[in-house]
């Protein structure tokens, strides 16, 4: 028998979503479709279709003068203000609350060269917050959601005393059009900057100019060919089509009216 | 400050059989504990990595990465993870997580034995 020991303190419970078969939207903001969150189901990392990638963002909040958990407040209170051009998040009205929606409409690059702009193919989708306490929370992504996995956004405090701010991802591409997308067509590049971005504006929120550092590491090459249908379910794709098709909607809706 | 909170003992039940218990928190800073234990269980041969949960404190979503690197590991050597102890709340939180898709849940050590066979 072999014992490896770390005994520390105890740290802050935080609450965890219940499980559900399948997401209810619930009130969808102005103007966006529930079409890519109604009915379905929550996915993780191992439930997706491209490699496995872990990738952790960090940014040091040297000379803060605040408390991990009062950091993680201000993050939470403006997730969304901290998001950069054309990534527009929108929070649950009670906030950061495990089991709820966090909708996301975020329009997908066409081009490598273009990742630091805002893309151009309509994707409205969202994802479910998981788990939170008040140092952390984390979200886990629905079936036809670029990503396959789960987020975790935390802050912590470093043996020197430094509180460090991380977004840490576990993720695959959720289909062969997205997996496409991430390699060929700027979509890692553009998921980099962003949280990249969101971590940098935090920091200077909090008045500290500081480097974001970033490692990925790819924890499993393969591709799980099994999830190739999951293309049916593309964010990207079903929004492109529910807007080309709004003409068709609004002319239904005279008829209905008679 | 925050640190690792936890305690890992590594069993071998069978030339191919390693059992972890764990006991304490895990969460991110568990990460190298856990991961040295592992190298630990394959080091001593087993095919079969068998998580022991019954003193598990807590985890948090943290936990959930750790233990979905813990999983591709031990696919990429060909090895098994199988799970047992998880109480009510954690078997809820493997089935929200999806990760009861991957690892096998065991109501007791016996049963996730005689699988290992």
């Amino acid at each position: 028998m072999s014992d490896i020991e770390h005994p520390g303190e105890n740290t802050h419970s935080g609450i965890w979503a219940q499980p559900v078969d399948t997401l209810d939207a619930g009130d969808a903001p102005e103007g966006l479709t529930a079409i890519n969150i109604q009915g379905r189901r929550a996915i993780g990392a191992l439930q997706g279709f491209g490699q496995l990638w872990k990738k952790t963002y960090k940014v040091r909040l040297t000379g803060v003068k605040h408390s991990t958990m009062e950091v993680m407040q201000v993050w939470k209170e403006n997730f969304a203000l901290f998001q950069p051009p054309g990534n527009r998040f929108y929070l649950p009205s009670d906030g950061v609350t495990p089991g709820k929606i966090m909708w996301i409409d975020s329009p997908l690059p066409v081009a490598p060269p273009f990742y630091d702009k805002p893309g151009i193919v309509p994707m409205t989708s969202g994802v479910v917050i998981l788990y939170a306490d008040d140092e952390s929370f984390s979200v886990m992504t629905p079936e036809g959601f670029p990503v396959s996995g789960w987020n975790n956004f935390s802050v912590f405090e470093e043996e020197d005393g430094s509180l460090v701010a991380q977004v840490q991802s576990f993720e695959r591409a959720s289909d062969p059009i997205y997996e496409f997308g991430f390699r060929f067509m700027g979509g890692a590049a553009r998921q980099e900057f962003i949280w990249t971005n969101v971590l940098t504006r935090l920091a200077e929120y909090l008045g500290v100019k500081s480097q974001v550092t970033m490692e990925r590491e790819c924890l499993d090459p393969s591709i799980q060919w099994a999830y190739t249908g999951r293309v049916l379910q593309n964010a990207g794709v079903r929004t492109t089509l529910h807007k080309a098709a709004a003409p068709i909607r609004w002319v239904l809706r005279l008829f209905r009216g008679r | 400050m925050s640190k690792p909170n936890i305690t890992l003992n590594v069993r071998q039940t069978r030339p191919d059989t390693s059992v972890i218990d764990i006991q304490g928190e895990i969460n991110a800073f568990a990460e190298n504990t856990l991961m040295d234990a592992y190298t630990l269980a394959t080091n001593n041969g087993a095919r079969y990595i068998v998580l022991n949960f019954e003193k598990l404190d807590y985890m948090n979503s943290s936990g959930i990465g750790l233990l979905v690197t813990l999983l591709i590991r031990t696919q990429r050597q060909k090895q098994r993870l199988l799970a047992f102890g998880l109480n009510d709340h954690y078997r809820q939180i493997f089935e929200l997580t999806r990760l009861n898709e991957a690892i096998t849940i065991f109501p007791s050590e016996e049963e996730a034995l005689a699988v290992a066979i």
